[in-house]
């Protein structure tokens, strides 16, 4: 059969130019099927690795999948904070083993700043339970200190004792520059592959001091203040009024429905707690049809792909009766044309897929950077998941199963013309 | 039969071979009673009592179109199976070999040279020539004795006919001239020494010189091997060079359709 092989390989490179388009038809259509499997699996992985170890997320009153959106991965964000007060009362709870406040609603240069304290470092996990590592320097032990994410530094070149300025906002443009307050780089993070990454973090009480210090006194930056954070700069600086939302670790995650009950019957405050497995699997509910949907279509892409090679293969047919005819006379027989045609049709689409495949892994590795930044999404990596594997092995199976079409028409021709087809 | 002369011309062989001639040992294709129909409810095509043909024997079929030359090749050639009668090749009755030991047996022991556009566009010359070895182990086996490998032989042959001029063999093969095809096609055909070439009308987009020229070469490589050649040909001016014609309008006793319906092969 080998040599049927190398007979459709230079019967194909015969028909250059169809056979080039039918490629680039199949190859597209592969790297989008690819590509929407990928970045669907690649959302779950990046979504689940990313909290680790909490049991409870509390926030302002509001919906569970938006406060896990904008707490945990930087998507988004809160409408409203809750007082230092509640935070103090629900992590005094015998049940909770820590508790990590978060305060977010500043940026510098598009990237996030968290405030938090030494907690998040001791606490907060990602992935199978791993700690935040630094590379470089130390945490912030002063409230005009800073620590960076590693994509921050890498980004934007900040090396340690590099001074920064914040800005209100989350945008990527700032109006508003707290540049009365510069923060040293004391320490970068080790990459994470999780949106601390491109996060800025300071101390809680850092946050306080640049919104207490500001040189605009008065109604213009109190308003913004109040609206974007809810912070009022005339208390006493270093213990904040309000944070955006919190993290709980408990001793017993069998104490987390109720102190889930609790919380969202919190009579001070009008308060919300999401347990973020539970949330997560919501969120992929909520978005689990329109992945379908977009698997589907990427799908029928594929089809139509196919359907093009098929339509190719059958509108040759005709111009090689002869072909075949002669093939016929030189010893081929009728399966050996059969096979001729179930190989054209696979090498046809294991070029595609090839060619599909090497397409995603440089769209991947060249937009990469750009889908982390837009979506909060990281592709780890390179190579091919399990469900690509099958989806190529699909693909390239459909591609030879098309091939039995035409092959089944010639081998009919061949008997039917036998060697003597005048075309 | 013929033979070539020091000048090149070819010189029949005296008289025609009779078939009561033949002795049994060396018939190569013996047909007896042979009837053939494209369907079952028309009438035969072909009705053939009796036609044998020996070893190294060359011999010139000729018919107007529609008499049934192409129903015959496809039938010693394996295609297409008697409905009635006997068909033995090589001493095998075809008609009782399965479809797959009929392709194999063609692979084997048959070369076939056809009027026009019979090489495959796609290969080179020497590609060409090899090709009958890619589907059949015997026909590459004998190409390895005869030269040191398969496309040495195809060298061998093709330079035999003339046609070892590397700018003849480096270009594609559609543009070579009519007569450069057919010669490629003869290598092709005679590659692995088949017991049996079939030649269909090989020689009528050659012009007089040409055609001459050809069938001398065919002659000669058939007679270097004792292959036996079947020359299929609806022009009667070929007949001289032959030491036998059969005329199938002679020896087909079919009645000659109207209207020739070409369906499904069977």
């Amino acid at each position: 059969m080998m040599s049927i092989y190398a007979l459709a390989i230079k019967s194909l490179l015969n028909r250059k130019l169809t056979v080039l388009l039918t490629v680039a038809v199949i190859s597209l259509s592969v790297t989008l099927l690819l590509g929407v499997e990928r970045i669907r699996h690649e959302a779950r992985n990046s979504f689940t690795s990313t909290i680790s170890g909490t049991d409870l997320i509390v926030g302002a009153r509001t919906g569970r999948i938006g406060l896990l959106l904008s707490s945990v991965f930087h998507i988004g964000s809160a409408e409203n904070s809750i007082s230092w007060e509640s935070f103090e009362a629900i992590s005094s709870n015998p049940q909770v083993r820590w508790a990590i406040p978060l305060s977010l609603g500043d940026s510098h240069r598009g990237y996030r700043v968290l405030g938090t304290n030494d907690d998040y470092f001791n606490h907060y996990l990602y992935g199978r339970g791993r700690s935040l590592q630094l590379t470089d320097g130390q945490r912030f032990a002063a409230d005009d200190e800073m620590v960076l994410g590693s994509e921050v530094a890498e980004k934007l070149g900040y090396k340690i004792e590099d001074h920064v300025v914040v800005s209100h906002g989350s945008g990527e443009f700032s109006f508003r520059d707290h540049d009365e307050n510069p923060f040293t780089v004391v320490g970068i993070l080790a990459p994470t592959g999780t949106p601390v990454d491109r996060t800025l973090i300071i101390d809680l009480a850092g946050i306080e001091k640049i919104h207490a210090d500001s040189p605009l006194q008065g109604s213009d930056h109190d308003a913004l203040d109040v609206f974007l954070k809810g912070v009022d700069k005339h208390d006493h600086v270093n213990e904040p009024e309000q944070i955006t939302a919190f993290l709980l670790g408990l001793k017993s995650r069998g104490a987390a429905l109720g102190l889930l009950r609790t919380i969202n019957t919190y009579d001070k405050e009008p308060l919300t707690a999401a347990m973020p497995g539970v949330t997560l699997q919501e969120l992929w509910e909520a978005i689990g049809v329109a992945e379908k949907a977009l698997l589907a279509v990427a799908a029928f892409v594929v089809v139509v792909g196919l359907f093009g090679l098929l339509a190719t293969l059958l509108t040759s047919l005709n111009e090689r009766r002869r072909e075949m005819a002669i093939l016929r006379s030189v010893g081929a027989r009728p399966h050996h044309l059969f096979g001729l045609m179930v190989g054209e049709a696979t090498l046809v689409t294991l070029s595609g897929v090839a060619v599909g495949v090497t397409l995603l892994q440089v769209l991947l590795h060249v937009g990469q950077p750009l889908i982390a930044s837009r979506f909060g999404l990281y592709i780890q990596g390179v190579g091919l998941n399990t469900n690509q594997l099958l989806l190529i092995l699909l693909i390239s199976a459909c591609g030879a199963l098309i091939g039995f079409i035409p092959g089944y028409r010639v081998y009919r021709f061949s008997l039917a013309d036998g060697m003597t087809v005048r075309i | 039969m013929s033979t070539l002369t020091k000048s090149g011309t070819i010189k029949p062989l005296p008289g025609p071979v009779h078939v009561d001639s033949v002795k049994a040992a060396e018939t190569i294709i013996n047909i007896t009673n042979l009837q053939f129909a494209w369907r079952r409810d028309v009438a035969p095509v072909l009705d053939i009592a009796q036609l044998n043909i020996v070893q190294s024997e060359r011999v010139f079929i000729e018919g107007p179109s529609g008499s049934g030359k192409s129903t015959l090749l496809n039938l010693l050639a394996g295609v297409a199976t008697p409905d009635h009668g006997k068909l033995k090749v090589l001493g095998q009755n075809l008609g009782e070999m399965s479809g797959a030991e009929r392709d194999r047996f063609r692979a084997d022991h048959v070369g076939f040279i056809f009027q026009l556009f019979n090489l495959i566009p796609y290969l080179s010359v020497v590609e060409n020539v090899t090709l009958p070895c890619r589907f059949s182990r015997l026909r590459r086996q004998k190409a390895i004795q005869n030269g040191l490998n398969v496309a040495a032989e195809a060298m061998r042959l093709l330079t035999h006919l003339d046609m070892n001029d590397p700018d003849l063999l480096g270009r594609p093969v559609n543009e070579l001239s009519v007569g450069q095809q057919q010669r490629v096609a003869a290598a092709r055909a005679l590659i692995g020494s088949p017991d049996l070439l079939i030649a269909d009308e090989p020689t009528s987009s050659l012009d007089a010189n040409l055609r001459e020229s050809f069938i001398q070469l065919l002659f000669d490589e058939c007679a270097s091997r004792d292959t036996t050649l079947i020359f299929v040909s609806h022009d009667p001016s070929l007949e001289k060079l032959f030491g036998r014609t059969v005329r199938l309008t002679d020896i087909n006793r079919a009645e000659k359709p109207s209207i020739h319906v070409l369906q499904w092969g069977k």
